[in-house]
This record gives C-alpha cells, structure tokens and sequence, in this order.
C-alpha cells in the first residue's frame, strides 16, 4: 500500500493533502455542530411535504383506491410506476458499494456510504407502494407464509409478486446490514470524540468498537463476503421486478428482454440520484475533497454506458415487435410511440436517450452544473419509462371497448411527493448523524488516493498548495 | 463494562508502516502481542500478526445452505404434501418457479448469520463497553499494546521506542 510511489497516471482520489486526523475532523464535524439555517429550512419543506404524503395515504386507506384515479382496464399505473422507480433508484448504492469493491474500484469510497443510505431510503419509499395498493394494509402481512389457521394456507410462491415480496425485503435487511456494518467503526471515531450523553448513544451504535486486529481482519471479511452476496442480489432484485411484468401475457410486456434492460434503466436511474444527492452534499457538507470532480465524472460515465444500454433496449424493442410480426405485439409498440400518451414516450426517449450523450464531452463529464441539471432529467426520463411500460400498455389492452385513458388524482400525487419527502427528511436526518463520507475507508486509500502521495509529488520531499492543481492536468 | 484486567505496556505511533515494523520487529524476538489497534483495516497487517484466515466465510456457506434447504424443502413441502394446488395448469413441483424464492433465502441467510456471527464473536453489540487504551486509536494513532505478564516490560518498552513509538504507557484495562 505504501513504501513506493503511487504512479503518476493514478489520479487523486483525495484531494487537499489530508492527514488522518484532518479526514476524522472533516467527515465527523458536520454531525457535531449544530445545523445551518439552510438545513433547517430544507428539512421543514421535506417534513411538511412528508406529512402531505401521510395526509393522502391516509386519505386513501379510508376512502380506499377508488381515490386513486386507476380504473378496471387501468389497474397498475401511478403507484407501481413509482415503486419501480424508487427500486430502480436504490440499486446504484448497491452497485457502488458491492459490484465495485469487487471490482477493486477505489474510487467508490468517496460515495459509498451516502449512496448505500440512499438505496434503504429508496427501498422503504418503494416498498411503500405495494403495502397501500393491496388496499387493507392492515392484512399486508398475510403476504408472508406463516402457519395460520385458514389451513394453513400459504401465498403462491409460484408468482412473481411474491417473489417480489422476499426479493425486496431480502434486499432492504442485507443492504441495511452491509451499511450498517460499515457505519460501526465510523461511529466509534465519532464516539470517541464526543462527551456526556452523546458519548453513551454513539457507543451504544457503534457496538462498543475498539479497532482490534482481529476485529478489523474480521471485518474485512463480512464485508466482502457482503458485497459478493450483495451483487448477484442486486441484479435479482431488478430482475425479479420485470418477472411483474415479463411473465404475464400482455403485449408489451411479455419480453425476454426485460429483465437486463430494468437492471440496467434501474442503475441507470440510481447514479442519477446519486449524483443529485452527492452534488448538494458536497457543496453543503463541504465535502469537495473527497467527493471530487473525478467521482462525478466516474459516475457521469456510468450513466453515459447505462443510458446508451437503455437506449439500445429500445430501439431492440422496437425492432422485435415489428419481426415478430405478431399483430398485438406490433400495436401495443406503436401504441406507445404515436398513442395516447405519446409525450410521455417521447419524454422517455429524450431524457433518457439522447440526453445522456452529452457526457461523450469531457467538459460536460466534469461540469457540476451540468451534471445536477443532467441528473434531473435522467430522473424525470426514468420515471416516464415505467409509466410508459405500465400505463400506456394496460391503457389500450386486447378488447377496444375497455380501452380508457388514465390520469392520477390529487391523492395520488400527494403519495408520490410525499415520499419525496419521506427520502429527503431520512437522507437529512443520516447526514446530521453519521459521516456522509466512510472515514475509516478513506483512511484505507489515502496512500494511494491522496493527491500528495500522487507521481511526482511524491517525489519532492514537501509540497505546497500549488502543485495540487497540477496533478489534475497529469 | 467489560474488563480484562490486565496490565499492559504499549506504545503509540503516528502512522502504520512504523507499526507494522514494530510488530515484525516483535514477532522475530517472539514477543506475545497483546493486540493492536488501528483506525482502519492496515494492509499487510493479517501478515505481520500471523493472524489465521477468518473462517466467518465458512460459517456464511453454511447459514447460506441453510437457506436454500429451508426455502427449496419448504415449497416442496407445501406444494406437494401440505396443499397441493394446481396454478396454471403447471405440476404441483413446479421447480423452476421455486428458484427466485430460493436464492434470496439463501442471501437472507447468508448475509444475517455472518453479521450476527460476526458481532457475537467480536463481543459487539449495542450497549457493550469494551476498554480501549488510548481514544486516539479510531482516529489518527496506532497503538501496539503487550500484557505485562507475557513480556517483560522493560524489553517492550525498548522495543516501542526503537521502533518509533510517540508516547510509551503502561495501563490496567
């Protein structure tokens, strides 16, 4: 790890010439001072928007679904689009912290953690949907196969609902687990730096760590052993989501191509959010060190790759129905280019599409502004992409005298930004009580990723400021 | 508040490679360590200790073959013995069907036994005290620490200061 000179080809991933103690400082200070106004503010629109989202859920459950606009030939729209988006949205915090530490991607660190929060927090806005479309929420648990007294009878674990129900609440505990796991370290260096009552509750979540040896050889272990278990479940998840839709017998829906091309809308979506989230925290957090302009970048690749995959999928799409020369299949695609709720296939294609490609340009890649402006369009285009796969697919179904037409109501809408609220008020709350940054992972890679361990740098005794900005150029 | 009483010599260093080559240094005179604690995982260190390899991934393979037992026998069971239903005209021991259900059990109880595993072993729960030596150690130090009873002081504390150990202390914990 050290006694060499990193090569000069590697660039920083830590920048500011950060010594141990300088990242515990930073990465532990924003959970020690007391809040801004500006957070302050932020954190009462996302709890206010939180609680009208409460107000229609429970709206909803009183009046039941037929407050939701979804009628009997419309029966999946606002709701499941939804909860495939924000499922869609959590998989890129799994794919950074899992599939990329195998990978060996050391970049990673800088986001990590705040985008594993930002995957629980967007599984329990999904997971949110289903539990209030079955309508008596107060009987969701009879989706679990538990012994009980009507036979017992047991779910159909032939469905894809239910696979459903064990493949996302296995991805919530594991990733839950995996986050947690490495905030507990992180948690002992804030422990340890704290007094009084603040003192007992940091000890109490950092499980009384010590930073053992044997402790952190241990460690290491659970959490690669996490990541590879984490990887094949993260493709799964996406997976299992599309088996909603690939295994019934609608036109448009019943494709083999689903299950790839969800998975790679779904990290496609994430690194979208990701870098919403990860573009205000940095700047509010003060955080630019270590989540630098070469993070966004990284991931402004991944949504270039991801986007054109997407894209690609479409295009597959397009082409498969015309060559399988099955009318239905031919209609329900151009239905949803040229049908009713056209705009939104249109949206779709140039949010998703032809957007992205803008990061073909490094300027663009690297530009902040861009990137935030680009992250909201990805998000919009992805949410366009589930309701033009759900809606416009159920809209005009085999029999034309039960075609409709399809809009959300006030409730529903309040649902959606209400979970808004919910992952804005839970990602806030996170950044006033853990490191948004993983300190102790930080402090794994400073010798390779600090930029004064960095080529020639490295190479002179001492550095000053100056040289700092020359290693971007490198 | 866990205790281990014991008495111990240590030293504290200021970045890990003179750490690591105290350890070597101590390992050639066959000096009992007592344990060392860093603010994250040192490379190389596993080696320097000769620590065994973990086995917590052995114990994931078995809580992992648990869950596909549990989820791959159970359908069966409920499929075919307790309340066989016809869904779509398919077998009754529709395996193919079973697969997704299968695997994330198998996931779900991997990845909780290793934790749970792993925390037990640790002696990490919530509201645990475990006695630390010094509270700079989840920052930037990094302590060696030697049980007195095992090691001479006197050889430690030489040892701690040639290898360029900051501070040299002597604590009961």
């Amino acid at each position: 790890m050290s006694g060499g000179v990193v090569a000069p080809v590697r660039r920083p991933l830590v920048e500011g010439h950060k010594t141990y103690h300088q990242i515990t400082e930073d990465l532990c200070s924003p959970t020690e001072k007391s809040p801004t106004r500006a957070w302050v503010l932020a954190f009462i629109v996302a709890v206010s928007v939180l609680a009208f989202g409460l107000f229609c859920i429970c709206w909803t459950i009183w009046f039941g679904i037929g407050a939701w606009g979804a009628n009997r030939t419309i029966g999946w729209a606002y709701d499941i689009t939804n909860f495939v988006w924000w499922i869609g949205i959590g998989h890129a915090g799994t794919l950074i912290s899992a599939i990329l530490l195998l990978f060996r991607q050391r970049w990673r660190t800088g986001v990590n953690r705040a985008a594993e929060a930002m995957t629980i927090f967007a599984v329990i806005c999904a997971a949110l949907f289903p539990v209030i479309h079955v309508g008596r929420v107060w009987v969701v648990f009879y989706f679990l196969p538990y012994p009980n007294t009507r036979g017992s009878l047991w779910p159909n674990f032939n469905s894809p609902l239910l696979w459903d129900v064990f493949a996302i609440s296995t991805y919530f505990s594991v990733s839950l687990l995996f986050w947690y796991t490495g905030l507990v370290p992180d948690f002992a260096s804030i422990r340890n730096r704290a007094s009084g009552f603040r003192k007992k509750v940091y000890n109490s979540l950092s499980f009384g760590w010590t930073g053992s040896a044997k402790h952190w050889q241990r460690w290491e272990s659970l959490s690669l052993v996490l990541a590879g278990l984490s990887t094949p479940l993260v493709l799964s998840v996406h997976t299992i989501v599309s088996f909603d839709f690939a295994t019934s017998v609608i036109p448009g829906w019943h494709t083999t191509i689903f299950p790839p091309y969800f998975v790679a809308g779904a990290i496609f979506s994430g690194f979208a959010m990701v870098q919403t989230l990860m573009v205000m925290t940095r700047k509010i957090l003060n955080l630019q060190d270590y989540i630098t302009l070469e993070h966004i970048e990284s991931m402004n690749k991944v949504i270039l790759v991801t986007g054109t995959i997407v894209g690609v999928a479409y295009l597959t799409e397009l082409f498969i129905a015309w060559y399988s020369g099955y009318i239905y299949e031919q209609f329900a695609f151009f239905n949803r280019a040229m049908g009713v709720y056209w705009w939104s296939y249109f949206g779709m294609m140039a949010c998703n599409v032809i957007s992205p490609q803008i990061f073909w340009v490094k300027k663009f890649r690297r530009s902040v502004f861009v990137t935030f402006f680009m992250s909201i369009f990805v998000n919009i285009g992805m949410w366009f992409e589930r309701f033009v796969i759900i809606a416009t697919t159920l809209a005009r179904d085999y029999l034309p005298s039960s075609w409709s037409y399809y809009r959300p109501t006030w409730v529903e809408i309040g649902i959606f930004v209400g979970t808004i609220g919910l992952f804005f008020t839970l990602y806030m709350i996170f950044t006033r009580v853990a490191p948004v940054v993983a300190i102790a992972e930080i402090k794994h890679i400073l010798k390779v990723g600090g930029n004064q361990y960095i080529g020639e740098n490295a190479n002179h005794g001492h550095h000053d400021k100056s040289h700092t900005t020359s290693v971007d150029h490198h | 508040m866990r205790k281990y009483n014991v008495d111990l010599v240590y030293g504290i260093y200021d970045d890990e490679e003179k750490l690591l080559q105290a350890i070597r240094k101590a390992k050639s005179q066959h000096l009992d360590i007592f344990d060392v604690y860093t603010p994250f995982p040192v490379h190389g260190m596993e080696k320097a200790l000769g620590l065994s390899e973990s086995r917590l991934h052995i114990a994931g393979f078995v809580y992992g073959a648990l869950g596909t037992l549990t989820a791959f026998l159970g359908m069966t069971w409920i499929f075919t013995k307790d309340w066989p239903i016809i869904f779509g005209g398919k077998p009754y021991w529709s395996v193919p069907a079973f697969i997704p259900i299968t695997f994330e059990l198998t996931v779900l109880f991997a990845a909780w036994g290793m934790t749970i595993t792993f925390y037990t072993i640790c002696g990490l729960w919530p509201g645990v005290k475990n006695p630390q030596i010094d509270l700079r150690t989840t920052d930037d130090k990094f302590c060696l620490a030697f049980d007195m009873t095992a090691v001479n002081e006197s050889v430690a504390k030489s040892l701690l200061a040639e290898s360029g150990a900051e501070e040299i202390n002597t604590k009961t914990i």
